[in-house]
């Protein structure tokens, strides 16, 4: 069954959409990461407008973000208070990334800019995240049943002034490292497109030393504030948000965030990041091959973008 | 005196055969194309008749020659080059105008039914559709990004040849199909109809299809462009509500 996109101007195959939205709501719901990054690609291949992959991709963030936050606070898993100062951070970071995706898109290198950025990102906490989880996977395995307690390693981190209680982590340290990792997250998921969730996962989790449980959750909601901002964004600037893309995605991805939150409970917390870092891995890996591998198409053609 | 007369005799004798030549009589089978939800693409029978006082006249037979050009927007085509071991965009040129949609169809090969001159008069084939001046300003090789740009859309059957797709039958009516791609554009689309004989344009018509979107998604398309806040904060409320929805119906079901 085909279906028109008023805005995007393409007509494509309902349960392909449907399909796209759902594996990628899974992702969502079992990672604690909006999925941005997957489905601008996935939407890309199906031949649907740039602009208008990106747009409505966060608005299907949006979507399977609150789903999946849903399913997390029946298990108490997410820290309100933690969100909260993500969020200030998360806005303030996400205007002036909007602002440096502007100006990337005049001088008509946002594409390299973006993949640059996603290659550099997502391969080093890739990475980084696969390295660490790697060795505690090994360690559990090894040191018999009582997996290792991190919750309570202090970093040059806990000796930041104006610190505050974050019960539901069992954390008291400052907010400004929340706040500047919340910053950093929202400025790159403003120029990405994307809700930022595959740096703010590893972030809370190495950086703020947030245990894996909370920090799915908690990365969900902070997500659905900052990927809403960049969809009203780019609705009121560009008008590249399809409603009816957006339906379709969403309708598919609330039910994968449900189905994968239901699933990524029942994984113990190393395999869960290890799995995620072999994602981001394998994400970081093909753009590379992108960028570096002769493309078979050297010419592109863009409409242009009257100012 | 007998110059005028003699020039004044052979205007008229070249006007007697205009008087008597042939005109195309066309019709659509459809001027307007609405988009719905399920719009799929749709054919359109373009058909026709030669009116002709006298019979038609001996030697090479009448050509036919239909054209469907869609809106045309400006566009920029980038060449991406190996820079620093990474491909990225380099050279860019900017199209004033290519058509968001061009098919051409004859009755026969166009080297036979159309000649280069006429061509150019008429802006009949695809490399006249496209206006591209000054761009050998912008790049060494601009006119490669052109032929990019035709490739492109060639392949991705916006832009197409159909030689042979136009019916003639007993050099009076003819008719051709032309199949609308289910990625349509909203806009003015231009049928155009030749009528040629060696190669030169005997007679043209021309006649306009409205493409449109209709119902929701004419509603979504105007709300998203003159209401956008109000359709990016309704984007979101969907996505709260469905996000809820789901979460809510997940319960239900575990119980």
């Amino acid at each position: 069954m085909q279906l028109y996109l008023p805005i995007a101007e393409v007509s494509v195959n309902i349960f392909l959409l449907l399909g796209i939205g759902g594996v990628v709501g899974f992702l969502s719901g079992m990672f604690g990461v909006g999925g941005g990054f997957l489905i601008t690609p996935l939407l890309l291949f199906i031949g649907i407008p740039p602009g208008i992959a990106v747009a409505t991709g966060a608005n299907q963030v949006v979507a399977s973000s609150i789903s999946g936050v849903l399913a997390q606070m029946k298990r108490k898993a997410v820290d309100f208070r933690m969100g909260f100062v993500l969020l200030v951070g998360g806005l303030l970071g996400s205007w002036s990334g909007v602002g440096v995706f502007a100006w990337m898109t005049a001088l008509g290198q946002v594409d390299l800019f973006v993949q640059l950025s996603y290659v550099l990102f997502l391969g080093l906490i890739g990475g980084m995240m696969f390295v660490e989880s790697a060795r505690a996977l090994l360690r559990s395995r090894n040191a018999g049943a009582a997996p290792v307690r991190r919750s309570h390693v202090h970093t040059w981190v806990h000796g930041l002034p104006l610190k505050m209680k974050f019960r539901a982590s069992g954390l008291y340290i400052s907010v400004l490292p929340p706040l500047a990792v919340g910053a950093l997250v929202g400025f790159l998921a403003g120029i990405m497109g994307v809700g930022g969730g595959f740096i703010l996962v590893p972030a809370m989790i190495y950086i703020l030393g947030m245990p894996t449980k909370v920090v799915i959750g908690t990365s969900l909601f902070q997500i659905i504030f900052v990927t809403g901002f960049t969809t009203i964004v780019h609705a009121v600037n560009s008008h590249t948000v399809d409603m009816m893309l957006a339906l379709l995605l969403i309708l598919g991805g609330v039910i994968g965030a449900q189905i994968g939150a239901q699933i990524g409970l029942r994984l113990k917390a190393e395999q869960l990041r290890i799995l995620l870092a072999l994602l981001v891995l394998v994400v970081a890996v093909k753009i590379a091959f992108d960028l570096l591998l002769m493309p078979t198409e050297l010419y592109s053609v863009t409409p242009v973008v009257l100012p | 005196m007998i110059r005028a007369a003699a020039l004044l005799f052979a205007l008229l004798a070249a006007a007697a055969p205009l008087a008597a030549s042939e005109t195309i009589v066309a019709g659509l089978s459809q001027n307007r194309v609405s988009i719905t939800a399920n719009y799929d693409g749709s054919e359109i029978l373009i058909y026709g008749a030669v009116r002709r006082a006298e019979p038609a006249p001996e030697g090479p037979p009448l050509e036919v020659i239909v054209t469907v050009e869609g809106p045309s927007t400006p566009l920029v085509i980038r060449r991406k080059e190996k820079t620093l071991g990474i491909w990225l965009n380099r050279d860019e040129v900017t199209i004033d105008a290519a058509p968001s949609f061009y098919a051409v169809a004859t009755t026969g090969p166009l080297s036979r039914v159309l000649s280069s001159t006429e061509d150019l008069r008429h802006r009949i084939t695809l490399d006249h559709a496209i206006r591209a001046v000054g761009i050998a300003a912008e790049a060494a090789d601009s006119p490669e990004f052109v032929t990019a740009l035709k490739r492109i859309r060639l392949a991705d059957d916006r832009y197409r040849l159909a030689e042979g797709a136009v019916y003639l039958v007993e050099q009076t009516l003819f008719r051709a199909d032309i199949v609308l791609p289910a990625n349509l554009t909203e806009g003015d689309y231009r049928v155009r109809m030749f009528l040629t004989r060696s190669g030169r344009v005997i007679d043209s018509q021309e006649r306009v299809i409205n493409v449109r979107k209709e119902g929701v998604e004419r509603f979504l398309y105007l709300t998203a462009h003159k209401q956008p806040l109000l359709y990016g904060i309704a984007s979101l409320i969907l996505a709260a509500v469905a996000g809820w929805a789901a979460s809510a119906g997940f319960r239900m079901l575990r119980r």
